[in-house]
C-alpha cells in the first residue's frame, strides 16, 4: 500500500501573507475554490458537485474542479435565501421533511437561482453517504435531473468502534472504481505521486485545523467557538489545497498570539463555556449568538473538530478515516468524541441543536444527552431548529432554553 | 408605606409576575415566607393581562408597587414587564416554587399554555437539568384548548367528563391539527365525548411522559401549571409513568411563586 508523505511534519516555511488576517485568507481560499470551478467550466472542463466527506483526494489528484452543495446551501441559508429555495424545492414535490441542504441544492440544480452563493451546474456528482444517508437519494436526483454520472461510495454504518476488514475491502474496491470513472471523466491518468502530494496537503490542513481548534482548551479561550463554524467551509471545500493548510496554520498562529497577549475573538465575558452540539441554524446565526454573548457563554467545543480533523499515513488509514463521519459512527464513538472535547475544552454545559434537517444526527441525541448528564455532570439543554430552513426555529423558545442552561450553570458554579 | 387594615406595614414584600402565553399570574409575598395576595388573569404575554394581574394583587393586599423590595418577572413575556427589577426563566422559578411548597420534590412536570417541561432539582431546590417540548404544541395546554373547542365542552369540564369514561378511545396523532381531525372523526361516529376526552388526556400523558423518561424520574414528582388542575391528565400521567404524581392548589401560580421567592432573595442580597 502506498505510503503517503506528511507535509505537516516538514515544518513548512511561514506563509508569505502572514499580515493578512487568517479569517480573510480562509475566506479567499473558499472563494478560489468556486472561482476555479467557474474557470474550469469556462474552459469546457467537466465540473463536479461533491458530498462534504467524499474522498476529495481523488478528484484533486485528477485535476478535476468540484463544488460542495452542502457548503453552498449553508452559505445561501446564512444569507437568508434558505426559505425561498426550500419552498422552490417543495413546489417541485420534495417534502419539507427532507434535509434543508438537499432542498436548497435540488432547487439550485433545477434552476431556482441562488445569487447568495452561485456555482456552476454539475457535469458529474460525487456522493459518499458517510456524512448522511440522505445524500444517496439527493445525489441520485441531481444525477437524474442533469442526466450526468453519479460516482457513489457507500460507507457502511459502523456498529462498533473499529472498522472491520470486510468494509475496508469493500470501500477500497469502490475507491478504485471511483478513480477509474473519474479518469474517464477527466481524460487523465491517476498519478500516484500527485496523489501522495494531495494527501499530504489534506493531512497538513487537517492537522492545522485540529491545532486551531485546540486553542479552545485555554481558559479564557482565545477564540469564539462560533468562528469555527465559519472556518469549517475551508475544511469542507479545500482540504487538499496547500493554501488551505497555510491559512489554518496562520489562524493557529493568531490564536497563539492571542493567548500570549491575553486577547480573544470572543469579545465578551467568559462566564461559562459550552459545547454547541450539531450544525448551527445558519439563517439565524445572530439570534443563536445573541443570548450567548449577553450571558457570557462562549462555545469552546464543536464536534466538527474531530469529525473533520482526520490524518492518515496510507490508503488503508485513509479509508478508515472516511468511515468516521458524524453520521456513520456508532453511538459509543460519537459519545467518546464529544465527551473528549467537552473535557479537553472544559465546558460546563451542553447546548444541543435538534436539527429538523438532520434526522440521523438528531435521532441519537436524546441518548447522548442522557450520557452527557451522567458522565459529565453538566447541564444539557436541547432546542429545536434547522440548519437551513428558518421556519423550524423559534427565537423565544431558544432564548428560554439558553437562559435555563445559564441558570443551571450559574447555580452549579456557586455550588462549587 | 401603605397600610393594611389600618395597620402600618412593617414587613417587607416581594412580587413575582409570571407572564405566560395564555395567562398572567402574580403573587406578593411577605418576607419570602407568606403569600399575601395572588391573582390570575386568563390572558398572557402581549395583552392587558400583566397590568391587570398586578393591579389586582395590589388592590387585594392594599399595597403599592413602591412597597415591593424587588419585582421579578418570569414566563414567556418576562422581558416585556417594564416595572420588573430582574427576570428569570420559568424553569428556575418553577423549581424554586415547587421546592418551597414541598421540599421533598425532585421532579417537576409543568404543562403550560404552549410548552411542557420536566425539571430535575437537587436537595436544595436548585435546578439541575430540564427537558422541554419541541416546537410542536402537542401535549400542552393549547392542545387541550383546541380539543375542548372541537368537543364544545368547557375546559373546566374535561376532568369531570373524562372520569365518567367507560370505553377510552385512542387518539394516536401527536400533531394538534391531526388529533383534531381524529376527534372530529370520532364525533362523526357518535363516540361518547367522555371517551374521546379520556383518549385526549392519554395522548397528553403519553407525550409528556416521554419527556419525563428522557430526564429520568426521581420521587417526589410534582405537577405544576394550569393543566395540573385537570386531574384527568394527572391520573393519566401517573398511569403512564407508574409514579405517584401530586399537585397543589397553587399549581398554576407556581412560576409566580418562584419568582416572588427569588425576588425576595435578591432584595436580601442587596441589603447585605
Amino acid at each position: 500500500m502506498t505510503e503517503l508523505k506528511n507535509n505537516a511534519q516538514s515544518n513548512a516555511a511561514p506563509p508569505a501573507e502572514t499580515e493578512k488576517p487568517a479569517k480573510v485568507w480562509l475566506r479567499e481560499v473558499v472563494e478560489k475554490v468556486y472561482q476555479d470551478a467557474w474557470d474550469a467550466k469556462e474552459r469546457g472542463e467537466p465540473v463536479g458537485w461533491s458530498a462534504s466527506k467524499f474522498p476529495a483526494e481523488i478528484a484533486e489528484t485528477l485535476g478535476l474542479r468540484v463544488c460542495y452543495p452542502e457548503n453552498q446551501a449553508a452559505a445561501i441559508a446564512a444569507k437568508h435565501g434558505g426559505q425561498r429555495m426550500c419552498e422552490y424545492a417543495e413546489a417541485l414535490g420534495y417534502d419539507n421533511d427532507i434535509c434543508g441542504y438537499a432542498r436548497i441544492s435540488l432547487a439550485y440544480a433545477a434552476g431556482a437561482g441562488g445569487d447568495e452563493r452561485p456555482m456552476p451546474q454539475p457535469d458529474f456528482v460525487l456522493c459518499c453517504n458517510n456524512i448522511c444517508n440522505c445524500m444517496t437519494k439527493w445525489y441520485e436526483n441531481l444525477a437524474r435531473m442533469h442526466d450526468i454520472p453519479l460516482i457513489m461510495i457507500d460507507i457502511p454504518y459502523n456498529n462498533t468502534d473499529e472498522v472491520n476488514e470486510e468494509n475496508i475491502t469493500y470501500i477500497k474496491a469502490q475507491f478504485d472504481d471511483a478513480i477509474k470513472q473519474l479518469e474517464e471523466i477527466s481524460g487523465r491518468k491517476f498519478d500516484e505521486d500527485k496523489f501522495a502530494e494531495v494527501c499530504a496537503n489534506a493531512n497538513r490542513t487537517a492537522q492545522a485545523w485540529l491545532k486551531a481548534c485546540s486553542y479552545c482548551q485555554y481558559k479564557p479561550s482565545p477564540l469564539s467557538g462560533f468562528d469555527l463554524f465559519n472556518h469549517m467551509a475551508d475544511v469542507v471545500t479545500a482540504r487538499c489545497r496547500k493554501e488551505s493548510a497555510e491559512a489554518f496554520e496562520a489562524l493557529a498562529e493568531e490564536y497563539e498570539r492571542n493567548v500570549a497577549e491575553g486577547k480573544s475573538t470572543w469579545r465578551y465575558d467568559e462566564n461559562h463555556r459550552i459545547m454547541f452540539e450539531g450544525i448551527p441554524c445558519w439563517p439565524e446565526l445572530q439570534k443563536l449568538f445573541k443570548p450567548l454573548k449577553e450571558k457570557g457563554i462562549n462555545t469552546t467545543a464543536v464536534v466538527y473538530a474531530p469529525a473533520f480533523g482526520f490524518v492518515y499515513n496510507n490508503m488503508e488509514e485513509m479509508i478508515r478515516a472516511y468511515c468516521k463521519a458524524p453520521n456513520s459512527v456508532c453511538l459509543e464513538t460519537g459519545v467518546e468524541w464529544r465527551e473528549g472535547i467537552c473535557r479537553e475544552n472544559k465546558v460546563d454545559g451542553v447546548l444541543v441543536h435538534y436539527n429538523r434537517s438532520c434526522k440521523p444526527w438528531s435521532g441519537y441525541m436524546p441518548e447522548m444527552e442522557r450520557r452527557f448528564r451522567k458522565n459529565l455532570g453538566v447541564g444539557v439543554v436541547g432546542f429545536d431548529g434547522d440548519q437551513a430552513d428558518p421556519r423550524n426555529f423559534s427565537e423565544a423558545q431558544y432564548n428560554t432554553r439558553v437562559q435555563g442552561l445559564f441558570e443551571i450553570m450559574e447555580a452549579q458554579k456557586k455550588g462549587e | 408605606m401603605s397600610e393594611i387594615a389600618g395597620t402600618a406595614v412593617s414587613r417587607k414584600y416581594s412580587m413575582g409576575v409570571d407572564i405566560g402565553s395564555t395567562a398572567s399570574k402574580c403573587i406578593i409575598m411577605a418576607e419570602g415566607k407568606e403569600i399575601v395576595a395572588k391573582s390570575l388573569i386568563d390572558v398572557g404575554a402581549g395583552t392587558s393581562g400583566p397590568d391587570r394581574v398586578i393591579a389586582a394583587v395590589l388592590k387585594d393586599s392594599g399595597l403599592k408597587l413602591e412597597d415591593m423590595t424587588h419585582i421579578m418577572s418570569t414566563g414567556y413575556g418576562r422581558h416585556s414587564l417594564e416595572i420588573a427589577h430582574s427576570e428569570m426563566s420559568e424553569l428556575s422559578c418553577h423549581a424554586r416554587g415547587a421546592y418551597f411548597q414541598h421540599p421533598a420534590v425532585r421532579t417537576i412536570i409543568d404543562i403550560g399554555g404552549q410548552d411542557a417541561k420536566v425539571m430535575r432539582i437537587d436537595e436544595n431546590g436548585i435546578l439541575e437539568n430540564f427537558v422541554m417540548n419541541d416546537k410542536c404544541a402537542a401535549g400542552t395546554g393549547r392542545f387541550l384548548d383546541v380539543m375542548a373547542r372541537v368537543l364544545e365542552v368547557k375546559l373546566d369540564d374535561l376532568e369531570k367528563l373524562s372520569a365518567e369514561s367507560q370505553n377510552e378511545v385512542r387518539i394516536s396523532s401527536t400533531c394538534t391539527v391531526f388529533a383534531e381531525s381524529e376527534v372530529i372523526s370520532q364525533l362523526a361516529r357518535n363516540t361518547h365525548k367522555r371517551d374521546i376526552i379520556k383518549g385526549i388526556h392519554r395522548a397528553v400523558a403519553s407525550r409528556v411522559g416521554a419527556l419525563a423518561r428522557r430526564i429520568g424520574l426521581v420521587d417526589d414528582v410534582m405537577m405544576t401549571g394550569g393543566v395540573a388542575l385537570n386531574d384527568g391528565v394527572r391520573l393519566a400521567l401517573e398511569e403512564e409513568l407508574e409514579h405517584d404524581i401530586f399537585t397543589t392548589e397553587l399549581a398554576q401560580y407556581n412560576g409566580a411563586l418562584g419568582a416572588a421567592l427569588f425576588a425576595w432573595q435578591r432584595s436580601k442580597k442587596k441589603e447585605i
